[in-house]
């Protein structure tokens, strides 16, 4: 039976098979899309102590090659439910069946969409959640940003430097991101604020993202603005709902667990971005996947 | 096999005169999940006779990135008797990028 079954291969998750690994337990890692998590589209990460810069690939695959050289194993399969039979759990994958004796859920978060119906037909055909990814794409057009925190305002700031217009769309008047780099952005000559409205529709052209209707939030009047790409940056959002038989959600839908990582049931561990808490950064992942895994491998032992 | 760098110039005989189905990699060295995709691409192209495997830039080759409405990559375009056949943006695993040449 493998002892850890740890479920996402992002920070938190590698960290936690190194530490497992390293206290001489047999680590499997299951990763639904691509190791590294998150962080893999951002271009630089300035503020992981002791490494002043590094971009998020080359940081996800230092830390895959540390945890799999260690001997932790990453088996691509995404993780459909997990069942606590006591002293074993067992772990159900798109691919198959798993025993072990505990479990580490890493999941993580995700860009958070906006929910509307033609939205998921449309990435990749004018809708992004990754400005420094996708903007170059979009060159000399007008595109929109739709959010108000500190990473749509990096990403329209970003976008300005090369898209014709940059409308930043945001459902207040206030704005959560930091209000030196709004001020600066206002002075740009090619952004426009469109406040106190929200994305209510993605209008396609033969496939393709060609408008987005806006709806605003007292008047409720409905307008168009023509774009040839919405950036979406509304924050991220979780998603445990298959593990919601072993570890207790919040309103929220992230899990429920204090600083040591446990959850309501014996033998099953949470790290990362998915637990409850109010910094989630790849210092805090890493931290949790360190305290998840010496968690695990003291139950373990106490078994 | 390996996979076949392709350009505006070459994209004609290389892709669309193909006799078999093929895959074309849209990435550039600055997007980190293109450096995830790449490899299982790559691997495809070793162990799967039935499909060629091709590679574009999207910094060297804009124009033909522009051809083929590309917004985001790491995007993956399919192609069969010189017809686009199927597409996804993103990275997946080799299971479906091989069941998008079916
Ligand atoms: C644009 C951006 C920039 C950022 N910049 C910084 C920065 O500069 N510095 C910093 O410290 N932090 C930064 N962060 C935050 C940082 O990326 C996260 O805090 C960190 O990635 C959290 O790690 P994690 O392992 O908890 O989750 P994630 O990185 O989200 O990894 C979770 C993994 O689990 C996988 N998974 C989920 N569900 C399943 C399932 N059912 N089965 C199998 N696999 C599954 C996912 O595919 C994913 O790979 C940034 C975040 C973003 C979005």
């Amino acid at each position: 039976m493998i002892d850890i079954i740890i479920i996402g291969a992002g920070t938190a998750g590698l960290t936690a098979a190194i530490y497992a690994r390293r206290a001489g337990r047999t680590a499997v890692i299951f990763e639904a899309h691509a190791y590294g998590g998150q962080i893999i589209n951002t271009p630089e990460i300035e503020n992981y102590p002791g490494i002043a810069n590094i971009s998020g690939f080359e940081f996800a695959t230092a830390l895959y090659n540390q945890a799999t050289a260690l001997g932790a194993e990453v088996k691509m399969e995404r993780v459909v439910a997990v069942s606590d039979n006591g002293a074993a759990k067992l772990v159900r994958t798109d691919k198959g069946e798993y025993e072990c004796k505990a479990v580490i859920l890493a999941t993580g978060a995700k860009n958070r969409p906006l929910g509307l119906e033609n939205e998921k037909a449309l990435v990749g055909k004018g809708v992004s959640y990754c400005a420094t990814c996708d903007g170059m794409f979009f060159r000399k057009k007008t595109v929109a940003v739709a959010g108000g925190g500190n990473t749509a305002i990096e990403d329209a700031a970003f976008l300005s430097n090369y898209c014709e217009k940059v409308y930043v769309i945001h459902r207040r008047d206030a704005f959560r991101a930091d209000a030196k780099e709004v001020d600066r952005l206002k002075g740009r000559e090619n952004v426009e604020f469109v406040l106190n409205k929200n994305v209510t529709g993605l209008i396609e052209d033969n496939g393709r993202l060609c408008g987005v209707e806006v709806t605003d939030k007292f008047s409720g009047e409905k307008t168009v603005i023509d774009v040839a790409g919405l950036f979406v940056a509304i924050g991220q959002a979780p998603d445990n709902t298959p593990f919601a038989n072993v570890a207790a959600l919040d309103d929220g839908g992230y899990i429920k667990a204090a600083e040591d990582c446990k959850t309501g049931t014996d033998g099953v561990f949470t790290a990362g971005d998915c637990r409850t808490k109010t910094v989630r950064q790849l210092t805090t992942a890493a931290s949790d996947g360190a305290v998840a895994a010496l968690a695990a491998c003291g139950y373990i032992d106490s078994l | 096999m390996a996979v076949t760098v392709v350009t505006n110039a070459n994209f004609e005989s290389e892709v669309l005169a193909a006799d078999k189905p093929v895959i074309v990699d849209f990435w550039a060295s600055w997007c980190g999940p293109c450096k995830m995709l790449s490899p299982v691409v790559e691997e495809i192209s070793n162990t799967e006779d039935s499909v060629k495997v091709c590679s574009v830039n999207v910094d060297d080759e804009m124009e033909l990135a522009e051809k083929f409405g590309i917004s985001s990559i790491p995007t993956l375009l399919v192609f069969k008797n010189g017809q686009l056949a199927n597409q996804s943006v993103g990275v997946i695993g080799k299971d479906q990028i091989l069941q998008l040449t079916k």
